[in-house]
């Protein structure tokens, strides 16, 4: 992500206390503080016909130091309380984690009052549909994190949500953001969406026949998510310690905690 | 005089010659910090299984300059919290007086010494406070130039610990260390507590002494540190926090093996 | 004629010292349907009885639930109440959000106390019509509180406020004593028969009619209504167990 970041300083690790030499006899430095930092991590989300699985490692970095081992990604938005009791909205932000936790309360807070206001939980393509202008109201000082939404639509069917920094958004069967999104998402993409994958023996070339792509049950897609970090665990260093996931149905949001590996 | 008012209370313009507007204005636009002038170093915390230990020096340094000996940068702003300071002197004063006039508005509403009051701030609730303040100043592009660590009880009495910097990030540890200690210090306490798991089996001895373990590697390889520091352990019998201490038992017997520069040149 | 010269605005005091359009607000209150408040040890309920306007229309909302760990009973006004509550729901999530805390029911209540009293101390004001009852539970445990539109403020061990709601504070005076250590299913029978006590003699509480809400100690502030509440109807009145079941016939 730090690639994207044009001004960011390159040199230097930390980034709490300015590391460069002040330039002497320079005319006054403007702007030398940047009010971003990149705290590494992944997350992913996939879903089915009747669940979304949205999941997310610990880690949390900035540059080669490891901040904590346990600093979760992934968020419940709206329900009652402190705890958010009862929610059915998960939202996922990696990036700059000050930037992604202000932008989860004030969903949170928008969902919480809208319940109030109206009687009943928003539904989530509403949810999504506010995260977006969220976003895009700080078009001009983004918010640097990449979000996922996920839950279950009108019909009860999984319903995920992709965002960029500054709010396009669309509706897919899965995604990978964050520090891992590159290693992750071609993965994703063979495995769920059933990419370059032909029928054997349909032929060659044009004559191919793709496999074509059908929901996953619950299980695989379990299983997919725990290959996919275990997988970006080996070749990422900002992505390990630990893998939060938490599993969308009608019948609530169930939360899992898998250890990953923490060197 | 005159009746015009704006010349009312200025020197004369016949006798001292035409008044200088100039100095009614600021002599250029308001500045906001780029970067810190006086700082401090690390700090460090760890967590045990009663509470919590956090420590800092008592340096300030002006650029290389050891310039105040004697600044102490913990505070306890309750009987269940600490806050330790590293990075900018004069922003770390501007956040102790907002400490103080939070907790002034906590001890009118609430009896501060009755044992049964339990409606004041916990160590958490300081720390998101914290995380507020610093955050709407780096949004503002005005940031408070400091790395906190948050030291002491929640609201559940369990031990708690976090950290904020001037970005407003937030996160939590069963040890944590700023600045330099993130590098030095951090290894030393993780062997201690790996995980959150490891915290129950740590007692308060053993949290003090890899806490003046880490302090002394730091003031070995921190050139801004000194051998004077602050130490303070939180429990839910209270706070002792020791202002002055000296590290101990230190020794430069490696330093007798160093060659390339100062009196063994070769 | 007789015509009072001190209640034109809400800031003038008349000669006898009384604020006349203050003491007009607190009789709105009284034309609201009564609601009542009780606090034990471990939990503060709230009862309140609705009125439905006609036989064809809903039932006006008595009970609003502001943050999991408290709630609000009206009595008066609706449309100012909602003002107050709106205000009390922002400055909850405010101290949820700026210090991870609930937000101490003293605090919020002084709030609210602070809000009315300014519309009492300027000329294009006029005080709110409604009175509240605040039940909930902070870290210091369970508390009810009052607010009147005077902008006083009380903590309350039990407390009555709305139409002929002296029946309900007869009731709840003659059994102050064994509230401090009743249960939580003893304290809502208490809060029902203290409801009981200010309807007329024709008149029953129904699934339809009553509100109930409970925080206690570990317990969020929840609101009951509809068959939720029918097993504690029937238990809080003998003479229920008899009949049919819950859902009497009322206007028969």
């Amino acid at each position: 992500m730090a690639s994207i970041l044009p001004g960011a300083p390159q040199e230097g690790i930390g980034y709490s206390f300015s590391q460069a030499a002040p330039n002497a006899a320079s005319e006054p430095r403007q702007h030398s503080f940047y009010p971003y930092s990149d705290n590494g991590g992944t997350s992913l989300g996939i879903s089915g016909t009747d669940f979304t699985i949205m999941a997310a490692d610990t880690r949390n970095v900035s540059g080669y130091s490891i901040n904590t081992r346990y600093s979760p990604r992934l968020y419940l938005i709206g329900g009652e309380g402190p705890e958010n009791k009862g929610a059915r909205i998960v939202l996922s932000v990696v990036g700059f984690t000050a930037d992604g936790s202000a932008l989860k309360e004030r969903l949170d807070n928008i969902v919480k009052m809208y319940k109030y206001h109206h009687g009943k939980p928003m539904s989530v393509s509403a949810c999504a549909q506010r995260l977006s202008h969220l976003l895009y109201s700080k078009r001009f000082f983004p918010f640097y994190v990449s979000a996922i939404l996920g839950g279950l639509d009108e019909e009860g069917k999984g319903a995920l949500y992709s965002y960029d920094y500054v709010g396009s958004y669309e509706r897919e069967q899965c995604r990978s953001a964050g520090a891992a999104s590159s290693l992750i998402m071609p993965f994703l993409d063979n495995q769920v969406n059933f990419k370059n994958q032909y029928q054997p023996g349909s032929g060659t070339g044009h004559n191919l026949q793709a496999v074509v792509a059908e929901p996953l049950p619950r299980e695989r897609v379990t299983q997919l998510v725990r290959d996919a970090f275990t997988s970006a665990v080996e070749r990422h260093i900002e992505v390990g310690d630990g893998l939060q996931m938490m599993i969308i149905t009608k019948d609530g949001v169930q939360e899992k905690y898998v250890e990953l590996k923490k060197d | 005089m005159n009746h015009f008012p704006e010349t009312w209370g200025r020197p004369r313009d016949d006798v001292y010659g035409p008044y200088n507007h100039g100095y009614l204005q600021a002599p250029a636009p308001n500045q906001h910090t780029q970067s810190p002038i006086v700082t401090g170093t690390s700090v460090v915390a760890i967590k045990f299984k009663d509470g919590v230990v956090i420590a800092t020096d008592n340096l300030a340094s002006y650029g290389s300059l050891a310039r105040f000996t004697d600044v102490k940068r913990l505070r306890k702003f309750n009987e269940r919290t600490v806050i330790g300071f590293g990075g900018d002197i004069s922003d770390m004063q501007h956040l102790d007086r907002l400490l103080n006039s939070l907790s002034i508005k906590e001890n009118y509403q609430h009896d501060a010494t009755d044992e049964e009051d339990t409606d004041g701030f916990s160590a958490d609730n300081v720390h998101t406070y914290l995380s507020k303040v610093m955050y709407a100043r780096r949004t503002k592009f005005d940031p408070l130039w400091n790395h906190m660590l948050v030291a002491g009880l929640d609201s559940d009495d369990e031990p708690f610990l976090a950290s904020v910097d001037l970005l407003g990030t937030t996160f939590s540890s069963p040890s944590l260390a700023t600045g330099y200690g993130a590098h030095l210090a951090q290894p030393i306490m993780r062997k201690v507590v790996p995980d959150e798991d490891a915290v129950d089996q740590v007692t308060e001895e053993q949290a003090v002494k890899v806490i003046k373990e880490c302090m002394k590697v730091l003031f070995y390889r921190d050139a801004r540190s000194l051998d004077n520091y602050s130490i303070a352990v939180i429990k839910k019998e209270g706070v002792n926090l020791k202002l002055d201490e000296k590290l101990e038992n230190q020794s430069w017997q490696f330093a007798e093996r160093i060659r390339g520069y100062g009196t063994q040149v070769n | 004629m007789f015509r009072n010269n001190y209640d034109n605005d809400a800031i003038t005091f008349s000669p006898q010292g009384r604020i006349f359009q203050v003491e007009y607000a607190q009789e709105a209150v009284k034309q609201g349907s009564v609601v009542v408040g009780v606090v034990s040890k471990t939990h503060a309920v709230l009862a309140a009885l609705k009125r439905n306007a006609e036989e064809l229309s809903s039932y006006q909302k008595k009970v609003i639930p502001i943050d999991s760990h408290f709630g609000i009973a009206l009595a008066g006004l609706a449309s100012d109440a909602r003002v107050l509550s709106n205000f009390m729901k922002q400055q909850a999530l405010a101290s949820r959000l700026t210090y991870a805390r609930a937000i101490p029911l003293s605090e919020i209540v002084s709030r609210i106390g602070d809000k009315a009293q300014v519309n009492t101390q300027i000329y294009s004001k006029r005080p709110y019509g409604v009175g509240l009852l605040i039940a909930g539970v902070d870290s210091r445990g369970p508390h009810l509180y009052e607010f009147q539109p005077s902008g006083v403020t009380q903590e309350m061990v039990a407390c009555g406020i709305g139409a002929r709601s002296q029946m309900a504070r007869t009731y709840l005076e003659r059994n102050l004593e064994v509230f401090a250590d009743a249960s939580r299913e003893e304290l809502i029978k208490h809060a029902l028969r203290a409801l009981k006590e200010s309807m007329s003699q024709d008149k029953e509480l129904t699934v339809d009619n009553t509100s109930v809400g409970i925080a206690g100690v570990g317990e969020d502030f929840v609101l009951y209504e509809g068959q939720d509440i029918a097993e504690w109807l029937d238990a809080s009145f003998d003479s229920r167990g008899q009949t049919e079941g819950e859902g009497m016939d009322v206007d028969s």
